[in-house]
């Protein structure tokens, strides 16, 4: 640029463009070749291709959990007893950290009809990544993380602790009246 | 290394090679070099670090040798090399405890470095460059832990690598990137294998650097006053200092000897030998004892991104120490409140280490038992830590920045010199 100034004081010469140009092709350039650097690190195709499972729920007795593995991550399927199910629904969503009904918890059968019996969620701690304690642990009758001390409540909702959100749903539909399939 | 030289090639070969390669002259300079004659044992930590990153690297490299970083393998090559290999059961042991010794030898040459002013002009960058040495360790050590792939290994790879979930936005894609998969597998075990690998060389290039930014000012000392006469005030580093380091790096080994060989595993976690099991979370995730303190700190803040703020910002704290810190008095054997706030400043970050080893609901100690759930009541470990922590933040944004403007130093003694041989001390 100085040198162009000295020649000629305010038009940009020739010399100016080929050095802009040089600029901005060198930078796409080291832009396209990191991309691959990087990208190679997110989840390869043979990881994401392992999506879906399908959990028949029949066997799972009423105050029972079981925890099968979807994605390599745990995901929580319990048989809520009306106990649990009557406290969920008797919390007012709205004074909750991360505001959601019982029924926002919950996905809707062939047919339609919620089956409140039935909690689906993903069993990482939304607070660090741990895995909750369940059966009625905590305060909230829910599940409790041992790491850092969230509870979450029998719709496994954040009620006390560091956690900022709600035990996050797997995308499951219903394809009987006990046969689902996450992801 | 930079400027000063007193080395004066002999035969035709040194003068030939000097004038070509200054190679021999380097290494001359930076062992005949005039330091301070008044330098105490915690001055020998530098030399005890450069000894324990060579003694990593190398048994490190070994170790690689015989590890398999897969996740059905990596936790029987583990037990492979101590049951199987020849000396495994020497230099697994070594890498491990030898990695503990590492952080204990930098947190004391930390500390000094804070109380004898050793950041202050013109060593700020000589500082901040150890900072990013004490950075990229911490980064090293986690994801050295996470190799033997048992059952605290994966949770603190969990836990940490969920720390920058708390990112607004891009904080799921990071972890995911970080991960290379749907949670910690695989994938992040080789990745950490291979970036565990290479961190401790880029270590050894900032250790040139910080040696280099060393020889540019020479060596603070105990009294913190400049060298102002050469001859009278400085000792060649060769022979006085590496004597005097030789000896303080024999006991060191002694201490590391002793863990390595009669307690190799007291620094660990029982539940590390434990294979890794993603279904099952310990009933508590405790990290490596040198990251506790760090830890307490996160756990203090009942928020998730505020935690993880308060947590990185405390050693953000350290890179910009040389500017918080107004006294001009580099030393705070000068300093009669400083080194009041020192000690308790040190009490807190062991203190707060303390706190990081256990539950922050359980108690310091107990005054009641509630009436209703028959539990006990008292002062929580959470509170103590919270309490720490604002200590911690304030020993660097209140304290050291108003004390240097309101607290009348000793007087000091007129040279290094002087200081030693006690003529005229004031």
């Amino acid at each position: 640029m100085s040198s162009s100034a000295s020649t000629s004081a305010q038009e940009p010469t020739r010399r100016d463009f080929i050095y802009i140009m040089t600029g901005a092709v060198g930078a796409v350039g080291a832009g396209l070749y990191a991309w691959p650097l990087i990208d190679q690190m997110n989840p390869a195709a043979d990881t994401k291709a392992l999506s879906t499972i399908e959990v028949d729920m029949a066997g799972v007795e009423e105050g029972q959990q079981i925890i099968v593995k979807w994605q390599g991550k745990p995901v929580f399927i319990r048989h809520r007893t009306k106990k649990e199910i009557d406290e969920a629904r008797a919390v007012d969503a709205a004074s909750l950290r991360d505001p959601q009904t019982d029924d926002q918890r919950l996905v809707p059968d062939m047919n339609g009809n919620l089956q409140p019996q039935y909690l689906v969620m993903i069993g990482i701690c939304t607070h660090l990544g741990c895995v909750p304690i369940g059966d009625g642990a905590g305060d909230y009758d829910g599940w409790f993380c041992p790491c850092h001390g969230s509870q979450y409540d029998s719709s496994g909702r954040i009620r006390k602790g560091p956690a900022p959100k709600n035990l996050p749903l797997p995308p499951y539909k219903y394809l009987s009246n006990t046969l689902i399939k996450i992801g | 290394m930079s400027g000063y030289s007193s080395y004066e090639p002999k035969s035709g070969f040194e003068k030939w090679l000097d004038s070509r390669l200054p190679i021999v002259r380097l290494g001359y300079d930076t062992f005949i070099f005039p330091t301070p004659r008044n330098l105490n044992y915690w001055w020998t930590f530098g030399g005890i670090l450069a000894v324990m990153l060579m003694s990593q690297i190398i048994t490190g490299v070994i170790l690689a040798m015989h590890y398999v970083p897969h996740v059905d393998m990596a936790y029987d090559s583990i037990q492979h090399i101590n049951r199987d290999v020849n000396f495994g059961w020497l230099l697994q042991p070594m890498h491990a405890v030898g990695a503990s010794m590492m952080f204990l030898a930098v947190y004391i040459h930390m500390f000094r470095g804070i109380y004898y002013g050793s950041y202050k002009a013109p060593r700020e960058v000589l500082w901040i460059v150890g900072m990013a040495i004490y950075l990229l360790m911490m980064a090293t050590g986690f994801m050295g832990y996470v190799l033997p792939w048992g059952q605290m290994s994966f949770w603190g790879a969990t836990v940490i690598t969920n720390l920058f979930s708390a990112i607004p936005f891009v904080g799921d894609a990071i972890t995911s990137w970080l991960w290379g998969g749907f949670a910690v597998g695989d994938p992040t075990l080789n990745r950490f294998f291979s970036l565990h690998f290479l961190l401790p060389f880029l270590i050894l290039g900032l250790v040139i650097l910080h040696v280099w930014a060393l020889h540019v000012p020479g060596n603070n000392n105990p009294t913190g006053i400049s060298v102002k006469d050469v001859e009278k005030d400085t000792l060649s580093f060769h022979p006085y200092y590496t004597v005097k380091d030789a000896f303080a790096i024999v006991v060191f080994l002694m201490v590391f000897a002793a863990f390595v060989f009669f307690m190799p595993d007291a620094l660990g976690h029982p539940d590390n030998f434990i294979r890794a099991n993603p279904l099952v979370t310990p009933a508590e995730i405790v990290p490596e004892w040198y990251y506790l303190p760090f830890y307490a700190m996160l756990r203090a803040i009942p928020d998730k991104l505020g935690g993880v703020i308060t947590m990185f910002g405390a050693i953000a704290l350290l890179f910009v120490l040389p500017w918080l810190d107004t006294s001009k008095v580099r030393s705070m054997r000068y300093r009669p409140l400083a080194k009041l706030f020192f000690l308790i400043f040190v009490l807190a970050c062991i203190g707060l280490g303390w706190c990081g080893a256990n539950s922050p609901m359980a108690m310091v100690f107990v005054t009641g038992t509630d009436a209703a759930t028959g539990e006990p009541t008292g002062f929580s470990f959470l509170w103590l830590a919270r309490i720490l922590t604002l200590y911690y933040y304030a020993f660097f944004l209140l304290i050291l920045p108003i004390l240097g403007l309101v607290e009348k130093p000793k007087p000091r003694p007129q040279s290094i010199e002087q200081s030693v041989l006690g003529k005229g001390e004031a």
